[in-house]
């Protein structure tokens, strides 16, 4: 009898610890609170997000205050990107939000830049000045063409001539 | 010699299917009585305790060294990119989508599934199960029922301490002995997982592997040879059987589901 | 019927008497124990009917043939208790499956029937704790929980020592005369069975033959005389006996699983 109560007791037991796990990894990892609870929801549209992904945090100096919760293209094909904000965060109406990369490889992210205006964000507002994400890519692009070009006259005219030259 | 060759394969061919037809038969049968009262929640609570609370060692020690070692091994690799702060992302992920799941699975068709093999058909090798039936008490009813279900329901639970429990390994690894922040180790973790990407379908994955090995256990043993050597081949092939569908299911699910 | 496509009984007819200890006695492999499973069911014959009552259970589904197996209490050569439970808890478990007996009930029943197999004081004993015996005397108390109108007994004698073989076959007598239930008892065991049979039943090789043990002891039949005689020193014939039944049909097929010992 005293067996069978201890035993009930571990699986009880062991039932509430895997539910817990199981809570621990959907809401407190899988961030499943942020579904459905209003915080502070702001939007920002910018000409390239490069690899921004929804669940990317939004700071402001490093600060986590939200987290980017939905992205999609607007009439004027920018991408729009949805974020969710601390509800207690008062954001100047002329706040910035730049797109930037942690490390050189890393994750992208959103960092705010608080504004001066004395009137704040509300709930559903656009965050007005936006600056796009590099896209590593190209930058790498620009930079080989840029060496490229320096020295213009002879790797130009060697190359150029090469493919120019059947077309007459 | 040709023609015997696919006339064997024909057979084999025939024999899985057969075996597939009858597990289907058993399915349906344990199908029938699970809502049949008594619910048996004795000997369900019974075999929660020896499926579920009897593996939390090594499913936990376990997780422990598979998180360590892909703290340490992801580490070494990301570090050389300077992005050491998406080892949360990296552990978490590879762990929830894929790792906790399969690996919980594999060692729980070890320890527990091949106990639940060698238990009935042990009881089917000392006419338990014949006894069973002489009392008017239905085997699949009284023995297989509660197996079966208490695999299924054990088997997310003990998947997501893994997943804890390696989260906390990589932790050990990446933060006690890298010197990576603890707080930059969460937050990359928790940025990178999402509910209904990632968690939803290691549970998923788990319930599966759950209704599979508890099916193929229980099936095993109540098929098995009435032998000291039929229970044996029973327990083996149980293991070997079970590993291998997880492995397969899981690509499967996850090319399906993309979890 | 057969067994690994190998027949094991063919053309056997024979009635086990009402109220009286039937005994089907044979040599290993000649399909004692495969009666008494017929009997509950367990197997299914390829061909012939078998009646219970006058009830053929040949046309019985698994379902329909649970109702059956309330009348019928089986006790099984090795016992088949259910290891996992304690001997009162193997007692009380058909009543707490089929009857809505409150505990008090429960518990005088089981004690009851352990009192009237010889044992008291085992109630929280589990089966692996019990002696060959005492195993065997659980299972006939579990057989009878439930006041069964036949009772199939599988071997009561084996693995047991000269006195508990005599108890177990007081124990079967006395319960018989008790309560005026049919018994059919298997067992190779010739002194026991030929002292408490009304009726037997032998499985030869050349084909089964019936009747009272008085009938059977002054048959002129060899083959019956040579099974029934207890004189070992023919070891000649004893040996030629033992080819006989290994070249015929009947070679010990079933009981390659257990290991069974003659007497």
């Amino acid at each position: 009898m005293n067996e069978t109560g201890t035993r009930d007791f571990l699986v009880g037991l062991f039932v509430l610890a895997g539910l817990g796990a199981l809570a621990f990894l959907s809401f407190s990892i899988g961030g499943l609170r942020y579904t459905g609870e209003g915080g502070l929801p702001v939007y920002a549209t910018f000409d390239q997000i490069a690899g921004l992904k929804p669940k990317a945090p939004v700071d402001i100096a490093g600060v986590k205050v939200g987290q980017v919760t939905g992205i999609s293209l607007d009439e004027s094909y920018r991408a729009r990107v949805d974020m969710d904000l601390d509800r207690n965060l008062k954001l100047p109406v002329d706040s910035s939000a730049a797109i930037v990369t942690s490390g050189l490889l890393g994750d992208r992210y959103i960092q705010l830049s608080p504004g001066a205006e004395d009137r704040h964000l509300a709930p559903g507002e656009q965050i007005p000045y936006t600056e796009s994400a590099l896209v590593m890519e190209r930058l790498i692009g620009k930079f080989l063409v840029n060496v490229g070009d320096s020295p213009k006259e002879d790797s130009q005219s060697g190359s150029g001539s090469q493919e120019t030259a059947p077309a007459p | 010699m040709g023609a015997g060759a696919i006339r064997g394969l024909g057979h084999g061919v025939g024999d899985v299917v057969e075996s597939l037809g009858r597990l289907a038969v058993f399915t349906a049968r344990i199908l029938m009585v699970t809502v049949r009262p008594p619910l048996r929640l004795r000997e369900f609570a019974d075999e929660l305790f020896k499926l579920g609370v009897l593996s939390i060692l090594i499913i936990s020690v376990s997780g422990l060294a598979v998180g360590m070692v892909l703290g340490l091994q992801g580490y070494n690799t990301l570090v050389r990119f300077g992005a050491e702060g998406s080892l949360g992302a990296v552990v978490g992920l590879s762990l929830i989508r894929e790792l906790g799941p399969v690996l919980t699975a594999l060692l729980t068709t070890g320890r527990a599934g091949s106990a639940v093999t060698a238990e009935i058909g042990t009881m089917k090798a000392t006419e338990q199960l014949d006894g069973l039936r002489m009392m008017a008490v239905d085997p699949i009813d009284y023995v297989v029922r509660p197996k079966a279900w208490a695999m299924i329901c054990v088997m997310p639970l003990l998947s997501a301490l893994f997943i804890l429990t390696a989260i906390g390994g990589g932790y050990v690894v990446g933060v006690g002995l890298m010197g990576i922040d603890g707080g930059t180790y969460m937050s990359s973790l928790e940025n990178s997982v999402d509910f209904g990407n990632d968690v939803a379908g290691s549970i998923l994955k788990a319930v599966i592997f759950g209704v599979l090995v508890g099916l193929i256990a229980t099936y095993r043993g109540y098929t098995s040879a009435p032998t000291s050597a039929g229970v044996s081949a029973a327990t083996t092939s149980t293991v070997v059987i079970a590993s291998v569908s997880v492995l397969i299911f899981d690509y499967f699910i996850t090319a399906l589901w993309g979890v | 019927m057969a067994y690994n496509g190998r027949p094991v009984l063919r053309d056997l007819t024979c009635r086990f008497p009402r109220g009286r200890i039937s005994v089907v006695l044979g040599g290993s492999g000649s399909g004692k124990s495969t009666i008494l499973k017929l009997i509950g069911g367990l197997i299914c014959a390829r061909a012939g009917a078998i009646y219970v009552g006058d009830r053929d259970i040949g046309r019985l589904g698994e379902s329909a043939m649970y109702e059956v197996r309330r009348e019928l209490g089986m006790m099984f050569q090795n016992g088949a208790l259910l290891d996992s439970l304690s001997v009162f808890e193997n007692l009380s478990f058909p009543l707490r499956e089929h009857t809505r007996l409150s505990r008090e009930q429960i518990a005088e029943q089981v004690h009851e029937r352990l009192a009237a197999v010889g044992l008291s004081d085992v109630d929280d004993l589990l089966p692996r704790e019990l002696s060959g015996g005492m195993v065997k005397r659980v299972a006939l108390a579990r057989a009878l929980i439930q006041s069964p109108q036949v009772l199939l007994v599988d071997e009561p004698f084996s693995g047991l020592d000269p006195l508990s073989t005599k108890l177990i076959e007081a124990l079967l007598v006395r319960i018989n005369r008790t309560y005026g239930m049919t018994m059919i008892v298997v067992s190779h065991h010739i002194p026991s069975t030929l002292r408490m049979a009304d009726h037997v039943v032998l499985l030869l090789p050349g084909g089964p033959v019936q009747g009272s043990p008085r009938e059977l002891l002054a048959s002129a039949d060899p083959s019956v005389r040579r099974f029934l005689s207890e004189d070992t020193d023919a070891s000649d014939e004893v040996l030629a006996h033992a080819a006989e039944f290994e070249a015929g049909e009947h070679r010990p097929v079933l009981d390659s699983r257990r290991g069974r010992r003659k007497p």
